[in-house]
């Protein structure tokens, strides 16, 4: 990618963001909107600003639980799609059963999980964790089981140790999957985070941003719940953002998608 | 007559989609042969590549290999199969750390086989960085690095184009004079396996038998001279009419 587009790349959707912003604002001010129903970004931005300690406050408790149910997913995913990767049976038996906890919303659960499991934080971390660890383990099952299949006859040949055949072949062959599949669930290790916490309710000693959300909600601070709303955004971008430069790094010598094209 | 390496005996092959792909092949090779298994798509030549290599059991029939030959044999794919994620060395030395050699002890025989293969300024860039030509090339300096006893190179050069092929047939024969190893082609270029072979095999389309066993008498040292020799163009008269005769 050459200088110019790079910077078209970076300057285009900053454009459309603040053309946006302009139009709001000018919304607001225009159709002289109260704002307990609609805060314009000026009362946003002042806000963001006069609150943000408190909320940086909530929101590190919100990333706490975010990355340890991201690293759980991680773990957890990854070792269980190993297991498939050897056993075909396992795989048949087990996989039916993680995509029921996928498709279960996490919202119907999380009660249940905040009864059955007393340390907050705990509980919390499982309704992360089960939101976010889906995308792992399909992603790099499927990596793992597409590893080239002349290699794999190579490999043979060779008389390599089914841990040969994983170490050098599987999981290498797995990586840009399995990098994916933590992209994704970077994401939704903080939507799960944030969801759990909105059913947990504003009870604890240590509350995340859901909480301070709910709160500003019961007492029609709209503008604070908006600022607490672009926290988190801007929290998602940063994660995405995060995981996908690490992706291109991981990748860069040799992968398709990490390729710098060559004009 | 050297000693046979490889016998197979009324080998066939069927596989679970009711497709025969092989059907009663006789076939001794003798140690240090370069033989040519010439027939039209389809007709089980990698079948039976893939039956000598012990990487699929045949229906019916019996195949008689030395016990020592199973981790002797190097096999080149019709692609080049190399892994994206390792460097050219890397990729050739693969097949020896399978085998537990250690870096340091392979890395004498990684080099040789870069520079015979003409890849020592490539050792560590990766595949994706190589043309076609070049990653076979590393693909054969894999299968070759172990020092097999039997090499099996199925249409390896299939996907070149012709100027790159006739320089790797050139070479390939080099690499076999000098290594000396016993060499199973499976092709369905009548120039390229006379080119390369001492002896040619002729297979019907499916389900494949042999219906000729020819001897090349060619010079042993091959090179583009020889394309335009007459010699060679009988050679390669000949064995057309026999494949021709073959499909009908």
């Amino acid at each position: 990618m050459n200088g110019a587009s790079r910077l078209w790349r970076f300057l285009a959707p900053t454009l459309v963001g603040l053309a946006f912003l302009v139009a709001w604002q000018a919304a607001v001010w225009f159709f002289e909107v109260p704002p307990y129903v609609l805060p314009g970004p000026f009362l946003i931005g002042a806000t963001l600003l006069h609150d943000g300690p408190s909320l940086l406050g909530a929101l590190l408790v919100t990333l706490r639980i975010t990355f340890a149910a991201l690293a759980v997913a991680i773990v957890v995913g990854g070792a269980l799609s190993i297991l498939f990767a050897q056993s075909r049976l396992l795989e048949i038996s087990l996989f039916p059963y993680a995509v029921i906890l996928q498709v279960t919303p996490v919202v119907a659960i999380a009660p249940l999980i905040i009864i059955w499991v007393n340390d907050v934080f705990a509980a919390l971390l499982v309704c992360a964790t089960i939101v976010a660890f889906f995308p792992i383990v399909a992603n790099t099952t499927l990596g793992l089981n597409s590893a080239d299949r002349n290699l794999v006859e190579l490999f043979r040949l060779y008389g390599a140790s089914r841990w040969q055949v994983l170490q050098l072949l599987r999981l290498p062959s797995a990586l840009p999957l399995f990098l994916a599949g933590v992209r994704i669930s970077g994401g939704l290790a903080l939507i799960g985070a944030v969801v759990a916490e909105f059913v947990a309710g504003t009870g604890g000693a240590e509350t995340g941003l859901a909480s301070r959300i709910i709160e500003a909600g019961y007492r029609l601070e709209i503008p604070r719940m908006f600022a607490a709303l672009f926290l988190l955004s801007l929290t998602g971008i940063a994660i995405f953002v995060v995981l996908s430069w690490l992706s291109r790094l991981l990748l860069r010598n040799w992968h398709e998608s990490a390729l710098e094209s060559a004009d | 007559m050297a000693e046979t390496l490889v016998t197979a005996t009324a080998l066939a092959k069927s596989f679970r989609n009711g497709v025969t792909a092989l059907a009663a092949i006789d076939l001794a090779v003798a140690s240090g042969e370069f033989i040519g298994v010439l027939g039209p798509s389809g007709c089980g030549k990698s079948t039976l590549l893939r039956i000598i290599a012990g990487l699929v059991e045949p229906s019916a029939g019996h195949l008689e290999r030395p016990a020592d030959l199973v981790g002797r044999i190097g096999f080149v794919f019709q692609d080049p199969t190399l892994m994206p994620w390792a460097t050219v060395s890397d990729n050739i030395y693969l097949p020896l750390r399978l085998q537990g050699v250690t870096r340091n002890a392979a890395t004498p025989r990684i080099a040789e086989m870069l520079d015979s293969l003409g890849l020592g300024e490539f050792a560590g860039i990766y595949p994706r960085q190589l043309s076609g030509g070049m990653r076979m090339r590393v693909s054969i300096a894999r299968a070759l690095v172990t020092e097999p006893a039997l090499l099996l190179l199925d249409e390896p050069f299939a996907a070149l184009d012709e100027i790159t092929r006739f320089k790797l047939n050139e070479d390939l024969r080099a690499l076999w004079r000098r290594h000396r190893c016993t060499v199973i082609f499976v092709t369905h270029s009548v120039f390229e396996s006379v080119f390369l072979s001492n002896r040619i095999v002729v297979m019907t389309k499916r389900p494949g038998r042999i219906v000729a066993d020819l001897t090349i008498d060619l010079p042993e040292t091959r090179d583009n001279a020889l394309r335009l020799s007459d010699r060679y163009a009988d050679c390669c008269r000949t064995v057309s009419r026999r494949l021709a005769e073959a499909m009908t």
